[in-house]
C-alpha cells in the first residue's frame, strides 16, 4: 500500500507545531505515527527519537527513518521535504518581511508570549518520552545523572547521550 | 545581475561602504554541510562559530537578532537560522542551498541508522543500550528546559502559562494546536504592548 500521501501529510502538519523545537510535535507525533497510522511502535519510536540526539545536524533527522520504514527511499524523501518544507517557506517570507515589522509592537508581544508556551510545550513532550523511555530505578537515575551534569558542566550532550548507551549495555543486559 | 542585497530605500548607506565580498551558492552550501555534518550535541554554537567568528558573513547582533526569530517561528532552529542566513547572503537560492547543506548529512545517516535499527534493533545488546540512550535523551530535553526556563521566562505568570501548556497537553489531552492556539493567544494577550510602545511605534 503506497502510504506516501499519508507520510506528507502527518509530516507537513507535524512542522507547523514545531514551535519553540521539534520535541513540541512530540505527542502529537506519537499519536499519528505510532497509535493511527502504525508506522512503528512507541518504544521504536522513542528509541529514534534518543538516537537521532547523538547525529549532527538539525535535531529531528529521525524522522528520515520512519519515512524509509513506512515508504522506502521516497518516503524518506518525501517525509523531508513535507516536515522541514512549511516552515522554510515561513521562515523565508518572515525573513523578507522582517526590517518591516521591526516596529510593529505586537512584535514583541509574540515572541514574550511564545517563550513560555514553547517551553511548556517542551516539557510536554518530554513527559511524553519519560512516559515511555523512564521505566524504573536505572533508566530514573539516568535521566537525573545527565539532567545534573549538564546543569552543573558544559559537556557534549550528544556525548552524555552515548554514555547513556554504555550505561544501559552494563545495566540491563540480561546475565547468562 | 541580481542585487538582493541593495534594497532601494536604505539608498545613501549603501554606497558608502565598501562592496561586500559576494559569498558563492557554493561555498554557502559548504559551510552549512559542514555544520550539519560536525554538529555533534546542538547546532546554535556550531552555526555562530562559523558564520560570526570563521567566516564573517554576519556580526554577532545579526546572530542574535536571527536566533530569536528563529525561536519564535515554527520550525528547527537550524533550519530556521539556516534559511535567514542564506536568504541575507543569496536570497531564495541561498536559503535552499543553505537547509539542503544542513540537513543533508544527518539525513543520511539516519537513513542508515534506521535500516540498521530495522535489523538489529531487537539483539538484546541493541535494546540494553537504546534503554540508557532514551533515559539520557530525557535528561538531556530537561536540561534544555531549565536552560530556556532561566534565560527566556520572567515572572510567576510566565511560569503560570507554562504549566498551562502542559497540563494541557499531558492531562486534558488538547492536543498541540488547541493548546497552540489557546494558552498562546492568552500569552501573548498578557504580553501586549503597552501604550508607550504604541505610541513610539507611530511616531
Amino acid at each position: 500500500m503506497n502510504q506516501i500521501p499519508a507520510l506528507v501529510r502527518v509530516f507537513a502538519y507535524l512542522s507547523i507545531l514545531t514551535v519553540g523545537g521539534g520535541m513540541a510535535a512530540f505527542p502529537e507525533m506519537k499519536v499519528l505515527t505510532v497509535d493511527v497510522h502504525k508506522w512503528l511502535t512507541f518504544p521504536q519510536l522513542i528509541h529514534l527519537y534518543s538516537v537521532g540526539q547523538m547525529a549532527p545536524g538539525p535535531n529531528m533527522m529521525m524522522i528520515v527513518a520512519i519515512g524509509q520504514w513506512a515508504g522506502g527511499f521516497l518516503g524518506a524523501l518525501a517525509v523531508l521535504i513535507a516536515f522541514f518544507g512549511p516552515t522554510a517557506l515561513l521562515a523565508f517570507i518572515v525573513a523578507r518581511m522582517w526590517k518591516k515589522l521591526e516596529k510593529w509592537p505586537w512584535r514583541t508581544s509574540i515572541q514574550e508570549g511564545l517563550a513560555p508556551v514553547s517551553i511548556g510545550l517542551l516539557l510536554a513532550g518530554c513527559f511524553t518520552m519519560a512516559r515511555g523511555a523512564i521505566s524504573g530505578v536505572e533508566t530514573a537515575a539516568i535521566a537525573v545523572g545527565v539532567l545534573l551534569i549538564l546543569l552543573r558542566y558544559k559537556v557534549n550532550p550528544a556525548l552524555l547521550v552515548l554514555g547513556g548507551a554504555v550505561i544501559g549495555v552494563i545495566s540491563f543486559m540480561p546475565s547468562r | 545581475m541580481s542585487d538582493a542585497g541593495a534594497k532601494p530605500a536604505v539608498g545613501t548607506a549603501a554606497s558608502a561602504v565598501p562592496d561586500e565580498v559576494r559569498v558563492s551558492i557554493g561555498q554557502i552550501f559548504l559551510e552549512f554541510f559542514i555544520i550539519g555534518a560536525t554538529s555533534f550535541g546542538g547546532v546554535v554554537p556550531y552555526l555562530r562559530g562559523s558564520l560570526v567568528t570563521k567566516r564573517q558573513w554576519i556580526d554577532d547582533k545579526e546572530f542574535v537578532e536571527m536566533l530569536s526569530i528563529s525561536q519564535s517561528l515554527p520550525g528547527l532552529n537550524a533550519t530556521n537560522m539556516a534559511i535567514l542566513v542564506g536568504e541575507k547572503l543569496r536570497g531564495a537560492l541561498g536559503s535552499i542551498v543553505a537547509i539542503v547543506g544542513i540537513c543533508l548529512p544527518g539525513a543520511v545517516l539516519m537513513y542508515v541508522v534506521g535500516m540498521f535499527y530495522r535489523i538489529h534493533g531487537d539483539h538484546v545488546w541493541v535494546t540494553a543500550a537504546l534503554k540508557g540512550v532514551a533515559a539520557a535523551a530525557v535528561g538531556l530535553i530537561l536540561s534544555t528546559v531549565v536552560g530556556l526556563s532561566e534565560k527566556s521566562l520572567e515572572g510567576k505568570f510566565d511560569f503560570v502559562f507554562m504549566a498551562l501548556t502542559v497540563i494541557a497537553v499531558n492531562r486534558l489531552h488538547l492536543g498541540v494546536p488547541r493548546t497552540l492556539v489557546v494558552v498562546g493567544i492568552l500569552a501573548i494577550l498578557f504580553h501586549r504592548p503597552s501604550k508607550k510602545q504604541k505610541e513610539d511605534a507611530a511616531s
